[in-house]
């Protein structure tokens, strides 16, 4: 296992790279003028495209092209982001908390239903929950994320006008901003609450709830059918009948025995769950006009903001990898048997 | 519609009417088949979905005649108005944005759906058997080379991949067929070579080898045929997330150009009208009700479908790849 994780710690480079190098492949399928985007930090240098093309090679062979990228990237100079008004690296910085906290709370959510619906649906196998749960389920991965998210707009915001799209209404925003309201973490519900304005909590709190539950149901859908196989796995070993034998609460071995144990799978799961997530934010933040790094990716797809997407791209896959090795190393460490070999 | 105008339109493309004929035909075949009649009721009923989503598509030209001279593709508009209309006689679904019309959208749009997933599941197991036997088989340096590319590739979330690729290709039918492909094989290829070496080391393959059997005559006599199955199975599972996800690009405004044919720009399209007008938010709910059930029905069927193959062909596959 040692060797295993060992292995995949040092292709974590080699990984690294080939990612650059297929981003920049793409991008020779543009004209140099749009590739020059990438090299200019400030709005004032995109008059001098000729000059920025002179200057590094952009009309040259695609190995020197990629060697002056490659030390831009490095350097953390990814470009100005035309779409997003600023350079793609402050563009991140300012786009990803948004994204991280509609993430995690969808995260945890899915983690929840799923493991909940998923258990019940195993105990009580054939039963009404487990019906419901199917339904809930094979509905979840064939309802696009778009046709789901769109329909929820329709129904709570369009007809019912209790949960609005963005991130914050028009007040919440300006005070955030302002100098009475201290950013401690860019989560603005966790800063409401350090703050101690609730207004702001409770503002927050209406604009999550679409993109959250769009998020979760989409992804839940997946978790609730391995944990309810894994659970159902598990319910047949011999120690759940060892511990109904000594005379355990049915709760208990259900909790302690039957759940501890189908957790395995579903922790190979979660990393493809946060994947997962990434990709979805990308419709959810544009259907819900969320201001995150998803709907700033898709707008810079749009508009060809060569920088933005490059950067876009880059970001998402090292989190993309860096979430695989971390599930990698989390196998290991939570299941004794992989531990010990 | 009177008989002698169906008739008519029947005899104008007998190429559709063809097609649609075999399939009705298949369809009944399958009914009467003891491998469907086994079947699980709701496995039956997304064989049913499917085989329905395939006579429409088959036969578009004849229940949705293209305007003559132009791209069937294409929906006409039947004005310049911008507010989408509610059915009537003219438009039996109604229009949506631009006067395109949702009937004739859904029904080709049925047409590129098959275009696309067919397209792509068939590159993508193309590119995925080659590569995949190749790495397996001959293993080491080879083996480690196409393996490390399927890392970088499976390195994106599969929608995030094929946003950068069309958004630097630009708009068009072949370059989304083009953009999943390319984020596709990847897991072809691996599911393959995981197969492939499980059959290297068998007796068969060992026998066919004392022989003097050359490695081309191994790989596609003995290997290759056996490492078929479970691939096909993966395919028709993925036929349902490859729709999604090509939907989901014409969502973006990444997709298909203006006008063409394919549910996800139809459900772009009613994006602007979702809220309806002020008090009255279901005004406008047929741009993206219909839209909506045509690609539900389809990703359902093939997904109910595709989970009863593999549960028929083979249960150790049980876990969903990687999410749209």
């Amino acid at each position: 296992m040692t060797a295993y994780v060992l292995r995949r710690i040092c292709l974590f480079p080699v990984v690294a790279f080939g990612v650059t190098i297929l981003i920049f492949t793409l991008l020779q399928a543009l004209p140099p003028a749009a590739r020059a985007m990438l090299f200019i930090q400030n709005p004032e240098q995109a008059t001098a495209i000729a000059a920025i093309i002179r200057k590094y090679d952009l009309d040259k062979p695609m190995y020197v092209q990629y060697g002056h990228w490659l030390r831009q990237v490095v350097h953390g100079d990814l470009g100005y982001s035309q779409s997003a008004r600023m350079p793609v690296a402050q563009a991140i910085a300012t786009f990803f908390p948004a994204t991280l906290e509609l993430t995690g709370y969808a995260f945890g959510l899915i983690i929840l239903v799923g493991i909940t619906l998923g258990t019940a649906a195993a105990v009580h196998r054939d039963g009404v929950v487990d019906h419901v749960s199917r339904i809930f389920s094979i509905c979840g991965y064939s309802l696009p994320v778009f046709v789901w998210g769109l329909l929820l707009l329709l129904v709570f915001y369009g007809n019912l006008q209790w949960f609005p799209p963005e991130r914050l209404s028009l007040a919440a925003g300006l005070y955030v901003q302002s100098r009475a309201f201290h950013a401690y973490t860019g989560l603005v519900t966790v800063d409401a609450v350090l703050n101690g304005s609730w207004w702001v909590l409770w503002d927050a709190a209406r604009h999550l709830v679409l993109p959250v539950v769009t998020l979760t149901y989409f992804l839940a859908a997946t978790l609730v059918r391995i944990t309810r196989s894994a659970v159902l796995d598990s319910l047949s070993q011999e120690y759940i009948r060892t511990a109904r034998g000594k005379g355990l609460a049915e709760s208990a071995v259900i909790a302690r025995h039957a759940r501890r144990n189908a957790l395995i799978p579903v922790i190979t799961l979660s990393s493809s769950i946060l994947i997962g997530l990434l990709g979805g934010v990308v419709i959810t933040e544009t259907i819900f006009n969320y201001p995150g790094i998803g709907r700033w990716g898709a707008t810079a797809a749009l508009e060809l903001d060569v920088p933005a997407v490059a950067g876009f791209a880059l970001l998402v896959a090292g989190v993309t990898v860096l979430v695989n090795l971390a599930a990698d190393v989390l196998y290991g460490y939570v299941d004794p048997r992989v531990r010990l070999r | 519609m009177t008989l002698d105008a169906l008739a008519h339109r029947l005899g104008a493309r007998p190429d559709a009417t063809a097609t649609a004929a075999a399939i009705v035909l298949a369809a009944y075949l399958l009914q009467k088949s003891p491998a469907v009649r086994g079947l699980p009721a709701l496995a039956r009923a997304a064989v049913w979905t499917v085989a329905w989503f395939a006579l429409v598509a088959a036969a578009a030209p004849i229940v949705a005649p293209p305007p003559a001279f132009r791209d069937p593709y294409q929906i006409p508009t039947s004005s310049f108005a911008i507010e989408p209309q509610p059915p009537d006689a003219a438009h039996p679904l109604g229009t949506t944005e631009n006067q395109f019309d949702l009937y004739y959208g859904i029904v080709w749009g049925a047409r590129s759906a098959f275009k696309v997933t067919l397209s792509i599941v068939g590159v993508s197991l193309a590119l995925g058997l080659v590569l995949g036997t190749v790495a397996g088989y001959y293993g080491g340096a080879i083996d480690e080379v196409v393996m490390r590319v399927t890392d970088v590739f499976l390195a994106f979330p599969s929608l995030i991949l094929a946003v950068v690729i069309v958004a630097v290709l630009g708009k068009g039918i072949d370059k989304v067929i083009l953009a999943i492909s390319a984020v596709n094989w990847p897991i072809y290829a691996r599911l393959v070579r995981g197969e492939v070496l499980s059959l290297t080391g068998r007796e068969f393959v060992t026998a066919s080898r004392a022989l003097g059997g050359s490695d081309i005559r191994i790989m596609l006599r003995h290997v290759v045929p056996n490492a078929m199955f479970p691939f096909l199975v993966y395919g028709s599972l993925d036929m349902g997330n490859i729709v999604i996800v090509s939907a989901a690009l014409s969502f973006l405004g990444l997709g298909t150009e203006i006008g063409y044919a394919d549910w996800g720009q139809l459900i772009a399209l009613s994006r602007k009208w979702i809220l309806g007008a002020p008090g009255h938010a279901f005004v406008y709910w047929y741009t993206v009700v219909f839209p909506a059930v045509a690609i539900t029905g389809f990703v359902l069927g093939w997904n109910i479908l595709g989970d009863a193959i593999r549960d028929r062909a083979d249960p150790r596959l049980r876990t969903r790849g990687g999410l749209p």
